[in-house]
């Protein structure tokens, strides 16, 4: 693949990626989440998201010719085999059956030959062969291909997925996206060891992780991705595990720096203790947390995707199921209860800005207040019952308008036409309407242009400086995370792995998001 | 270790499958077959309180099958195609109607009259079938509201077309087809010339000892029923039956892996629609005249209610589910006015039952479906 | 579809305004009004009673509005239209029988009717909702088969109840109530009648007009309320809801009970109305038409306001009003019954069709 770009609505997301696969090796493709890895892949398997969203630019030559791939049929044709994510079987199949989707063998009969090939029957003990030949060749010899999928372990689930794809003959190149996310330590080393063995028969492998340990230990080359960027490509030798993470972190060029910063009022009081969270947020889970946020501060929170940075905020402020002690100014504060959070004193801005945040099809000053309306009684007109204050809503609406600078034709626009940055200030108003003490935002310039990504970031500095709110900032980005907070900690494996200033070394923040000092300890004892 | 320890041992780490248990438990097999299992009971109950003669009741079951249970596994493919219990068989209904109205038009009789219906009705409901299956295209998830709304519709529509332009727009030869006046259908459209085309080619009766009526069984049309059974096993052995159940259990999959689920699902529609129209014919044949504008109404509900009272669900549904939904859902409804009368001196009681249970039991699949969606996309 | 962020247009212009406007309304809905208007010409030209035919639609539009304002509640909370409103019908009717067997009359009758029905439909509504609450998604369907189990359970109930009035029970015997009962000499048209006027030949119904106009504000009122806004908060997307301290549940539970209420009372205005009260199977279809009203007026599956309620009962009975006389003239008798099957069942196949933007399927 040469030098990929990909464009998602005015959004560059890939910018000139260019890889080089040969024969019989194996690939890795390393970087965050939001950095282009999945993006990559699905230009490369022709999946139709790509295609409905405008295509891309760049080529894709396969033994040095060029090829167009435009739909997934396309890919298989071309020996391109995947392995995604999410897992693609059919749980009311046989093994055998999902091994064999849409290129079952079959055999005419008298229906057929009138009406058409469709009608062909399925000539079901050629699949068997064919399926027990794929599934011995991945070493499980002792799996009935007869099986319904739906019972089986998620282990061997992935290993079905693979057998299918090595059972077509034509497959040259397996990519596997985020393989062992959904495995145990064992699995995964079997998983990796079958690679090892694909490999050498002659199949190349793209592997697309973040796990850095397995990078290590199965490819030759790798590839970091940040930010859409192709930032280095290695040979397995010249590297290790901090310096990927360092990679994948790393300070941007452009400081995105606070203007007229002056020095943030905090001090050492702490304002939330956060002890033994532990947050069931499926993909993100926190396992055990114990954090202090200082009243006055702006405290990043980084890491790894999936390693629960994003479950955090959500846990305390009761969108997922919760255990664990909150305590709030020497208060307890019960958990899994949105509105007693709400009510003192602290305000979320979800990261799913979208999904959560908005209210896609409201005005832009309704979607500021009626969150404050229904916990803080607020905007109410007292007749016997009560009323919206129209007129409250307006004049309010109209200062955030003009306090954020929020770019729209007035406060009746419906939030779905904003932009992404304007959406993501309607939202910020939200949260500033209740008057909070403390603000959790998360994700906080995701799917923003960059202009808009440094207003953002000054409207919360402003908050936290002009206001004397405290921000607990939850970002992917390191960068901006650096930026303007005063403590960084970072998570690792649901746990707080350890809390930088911001000025610390690249390679002390690569160490802390690659686990290092878990590791470490674990190896230790 | 050496790399062939270490291949062992790893494969040994991950725990092997349990052989699977032949699950033949008494209890297992009673959950299962629950809903059917309680009609059957309600329907013995009903049949012992009604007081009708064994060998009538039997009789009146073999005619009700034979000529409903067409219909009932038309709605089959659908269900396994991942979209749900399609109300629309209606149209399906509608286009053997209007095939009749040609045949009846035309005066053409017995078996003859019979087969052309069949053949005229399949351009009909291929084209009704298409439309309703890119409606339910525009409307995925909601497809079933959308099938009875359409149902509805259709009968709009249908009403227009023989209301006004029978006779007029479309000329009528046979004028006791027409309201007098000059156009629009009668009421009743008289099929005799046509009744029991199918029936009556072999006609077996048995008799049961101590009894003067024997069982009359229309072995033709049994046959028939049969071919289609064999043919939709058939069906589900090709790689199109194999289309149809990998796009049942989830579209996405089913896309990504090739398959173009769209035409898939329109193809479903249509096949289910044929088979409703034929289905259609052969119960009219049986009845020997058409309710011009009420015989397909109820065609959706009854069929829907039938299979499901066999045991299918939104999701899943076999040959046998069908049979056995039609066997008791008609028994109940030969039962139900006689007990009714019998038990609580109310005739009128005994028919409201039935349609209750009829509407009841397609209500309770309904919120099962969805109550089980919700469970399974919380896991 | 991103604007850009230095959109420095401060206002749309004119043409896109109308354009935005039109796309809102929605094709079909311009059909419908251009239908409307050629009913009318041809009903001017025909030279029918235009008086007579606008007394009619008003008639028909304070008769129906109520039962079109039950939509509301349901679709606000995210439950979809209230394809179940045969409950609600049903407890308006119970209480409705109950009242002419207590022998009241006039007013006191038709306002005990009401408040009584309402009461019951709020418990049918509550027990609905927490049903409905485990069906997330399917609300629509299993809602049309739960009315129908209802209307056709209530059948076995008006034939075995041991009510005595003789205006209710057939005259020769047998059990259970008539069909058609003629509510004459109850309170038929004690909202009508009440301050109704003559205008240049229309006789407008004052009372009935004044109680749906009461109705509407109190709706009006209630959607403008912390609780409304709350259930708009929770029908437009429950998750934000969640985040804003909002229990989903219960709030779509007072959702199915307010809108069981208005129905209960939309049919007590319907039936004081045309004078009659159908029992039996009479209510079983009337969800359908409610339902097609509202989309009509302009709201769509997750939206809908006082204004569409008003809007769309008043296009639909229109329609219904105009079209049968016109009919009959044009063309033959009965047109009228089936151009109502097409149009309120296409409107809704049309909104069922509609790519609901950001809605997921599922």
């Amino acid at each position: 693949m040469r030098d990929i770009q990909k464009e998602y609505f005015g959004n560059r997301v890939l910018k000139g990626v260019s890889i080089r696969v040969e024969p019989g090796k194996i690939y890795s493709i390393v970087g965050e989440n939001g950095a282009g890895k999945s993006t990559l892949m699905n230009i490369l398997f022709g999946m139709p998201v790509i295609h409905n969203t405008g295509g891309f630019s760049g080529e894709i030559l396969m033994d040095g010719n060029p090829v167009r791939i435009s739909s997934p049929q396309d890919a298989v044709d071309l020996g391109i085999g995947m392995v995604h994510q999410e897992f693609m079987l059919l749980p009311g199949f046989s093994i055998a059956e999902n091994i064999k989707l849409n290129r079952e063998i079959t055999f005419p009969n008298m229906v057929s030959r009138l009406f058409g090939s469709r009608l062909q029957s399925l000539d079901i003990p050629a699949m068997r062969r064919d399926s027990r030949k794929a599934l011995d060749r991945l070493g499980l010899s002792t799996l009935d291909e007869m099986l319904p999928v739906a019972g089986l372990p998620v282990g061997y689930m992935q290993f079905v997925e693979i057998a299918r794809e090595i059972d077509k003959e034509k497959t040259k190149i397996l990519v596997l996206d985020e393989p062992t996310a959904v495995l145990t330590e064992s699995e995964a080393e079997v998983l990796l060891a079958t690679m090892r063995r694909l490999a050498g028969e002659g199949i190349s492998i793209l592997f697309i992780t973040h796990r850095l340990d397995e990078v290590l230990a199965v490819s030759e080359d790798i590839t970091v991705l940040r930010d859409g960027e192709q930032v280095a490509t290695l040979k397995t030798g010249e590297a290790s595990v901090s310096r990927l993470a360092e990679l994948m972190v790393g300070r941007k060029l452009e400081a995105v720096g606070c203007d007229a910063c002056a020095p943030s009022p905090k001090g050492d009081k702490t304002l939330l203790k956060i002890e033994d969270l532990r947050v069931d947020m499926p993909g993100e889970r926190v396992r055990g947390l114990d954090l202090d946020v200082y009243e006055g501060e702006i405290l990043g929170v980084g890491g790894l995707a999936g390693h629960g940075k994003i479950g955090i905020a959500n846990g305390v402020l009761g969108m997922y199921p919760a255990e664990g002690k909150l305590i709030l100014d020497g208060k307890e504060l019960p958990l899994n209860n949105a509105l007693e959070a709400l009510r003192s004193g602290m305000a979320f801005v979800s990261e799913d800005r979208r999904g959560v945040g908005l209210l896609l099809d409201e005005s832009i000053e309704t979607n500021m207040t009626v969150t404050a309306m229904q916990c803080q009684e607020k905007f109410l007109r007292r007749m016997g019952i009560s009323l919206a204050d129209g007129g409250a809503i307006r004049r309010h609406a109209l200062k955030m308008i003009r306090d954020l600078d929020i770019r729209c034709t007035g406060p009746e626009q419906i939030v779905r036409r904003l932009s992404g940055g304007n959406q993501q200030k309607v939202c910020i108003a939200k949260a500033i309407t209740l008057e909070p003490r403390l603000i959790f935002v998360s994700e906080p310039t995701r799917g923003i242009d960059v202009g808009a990504k440094k207003i953002v970031l000054d409207l919360l500095v402003r908050l936290n400086r002009e206001m004397g709110v405290t921000v607990v900032i939850t970002s992917s980005e390191l960068a901006e995370l650096r930026s303007i907070c005063d403590r960084i900690a970072i998570i690792y494996n649901g746990k707080l792995e350890g809390v930088l200033p911001p000025d610390a070394s690249d390679v002390d923040f690569g160490l802390l998001m690659a686990g290092e000092m878990s590791h470490s300890r674990k190896e230790a004892s | 270790m050496t790399s062939a320890q270490e291949t062992r041992t790893t494969q040994n780490a991950v725990p092997p499958i349990p052989p699977t248990k032949k699950k033949f438990e008494l209890a297992y097999a009673l959950r299962s077959n629950a809903v059917p299992l309680f009609f059957l009971v309600i329907c013995v109950i009903g049949a012992y309180y009604s007081g009708l003669s064994l060998p009538f009741l039997l009789n009146e079951i073999v005619v009700r099958m034979a000529r409903n249970s067409f219909l009932v596994i038309s709605l089959i493919i659908p269900i396994l195609a991942g979209m749900g219990l399609n109300f629309g068989i209606v149209l399906g209904a509608m286009a053997g109607q209007f095939a009749y109205f040609a045949t009846v038009n035309w005066q053409i009789a017995g078996l003859w009259g019979f087969t052309l219906t069949c053949l005229l009705s399949f351009p009909l409901a291929v084209f009704f079938g298409w439309l309703t299956g890119k409606l339910f295209n525009s409307a995925k998830g909601k497809e079933m509201i959308t099938g009875i709304i359409l149902g509805f519709f259709a009968n709009g529509v249908y009403q227009l077309i023989n209301l006004y332009f029978m006779g007029n727009l479309i000329p009528i030869r046979v004028p006791e087809m027409l309201i007098p006046g000059g156009y629009g259908l009668r009421n009743t459209v008289d099929l005799k010339i046509m009744h029991y085309a199918l029936d009556n080619l072999w006609k077996v009766r048995i008799s049961i000892p101590g009894s003067i009526m024997p069982i009359v069984v229309p072995v033709v049309t049994i046959a028939v029923i049969a071919l289609l059974c064999v043919g939709m096993h058939f069906l589900f052995k090709t790689k199109l039956g194999q289309e149809f159940r990998a796009t049942g259990q989830n579209r996405h999959i089913a896309e990504v892996s090739g398959i173009q689920v769209d035409k898939i699902r329109i193809l479903a529609i249509i096949f289910s629609t044929v088979l409703a129209a034929w289905g259609q014919i052969i119960f009219l044949q049986n009845i020997g005249n058409m309710n011009t504008y009420g015989a397909h109404v109820q065609v959706g509900t009854f069929a829907v209610a039938a299979i499901l009272i066999g045991g299918a669900s939104v999701s899943k549904a076999t040959i046998g589910q069908a049979l056995m939904g039609t066997l008791l859902f008609h028994t109940m409804f030969i039962v139900s006015p006689l007990a009714g009368k019998n038990l609580l001196g109310n005739v009128q009681v005994g028919e409201y039952f039935r349609v209750f249970v009829t509407y009841g039991v397609i209500g309770v699949a309904l919120a099962l479906h969805a109550w089980q969606g919700k469970a399974k996309r919380k896991t | 579809m991103a604007d850009l962020e230095n959109n420095g247009l401060p206002r749309e212009s004119m043409g896109e305004r109308i354009r935005e406007v039109v796309k809102d309304f929605g094709i079909p809905r311009f059909i419908i009004l251009g239908f409307l208007i050629l009913l009318i010409v041809a009903a001017k030209v025909l030279g029918l009673s235009m008086p007579q035919l606008l007394g009619s639609i008003l008639t028909r539009f304070g008769m129906n509005g109520i039962l079109v304002l039950a939509m509301i509640p349901a679709i606000q909370s995210g439950t979809g239209p209230n394809f179940v409103l045969p409950l609600g019908i049903t407890c308006g009717i119970v209480a409705m029988t109950l009242s002419i067997e207590l022998d009241m009359t006039g007013l006191s009758a038709f306002l005990f009717s009401a408040g009584f029905g309402a009461l019951l439909a709020g418990i049918a509504g509550y027990f609905y909702g927490v049903f409905q609450n485990k069906v997330k998604g399917q609300e629509m369907t299993v809602g049309t088969y739960v009315g129908f189990s209802v209307v056709s359970l209530m059948c076995i109930f008006w034939t075995l109840v041991p009510f005595k009035s003789p205006e209710m029970i057939w005259p020769y015997g047998g059990s259970g109530l008539r069909v058609t009962i003629t509510l004459e000499k109850r309170f038929a048209g004690v909202l009508d009648n009440l301050f109704s006027f003559d205008v240049m030949g229309v006789t407008v119904p004052t009372g009935l007009l004044l109680f749906f106009a009461l109705f509407c504000v109190l709706t009006w009122l209630y959607m403008r309320s912390k609780s409304g806004i709350a259930m708009m908060m929770v029908g437009s997307n429950p998750r934000f809801a969640e985040s804003a301290g909002l229990n989903v549940n219960r709030l779509r539970v007072l959702g199915s009970v307010l809108s069981q209420m208005l129905a209960a009372v939309g049919i007590v205005v319907y039936a004081e109305s045309y004078g009659f009260l159908q029992l039996y199977m009479g209510p079983l279809f009337m969800a359908f038409f409610a339902v097609a009203s509202i989309l009509i007026g302009g709201a769509s599956l997750k939206r809908a306001t006082v204004t569409h309620a008003v809007i769309g009962t008043f296009l639909f009975q229109s329609i219904l009003v105009v079209s049968m006389p016109v009919a009959n003239l044009v063309v033959a008798d009965n047109l009228a019954d089936v151009v109502r099957i097409i149009i309120s069942n296409g409107i809704i196949l049309y909104a069922l069709t509609r790519k609901e933007a950001g809605v997921d399927v599922r």
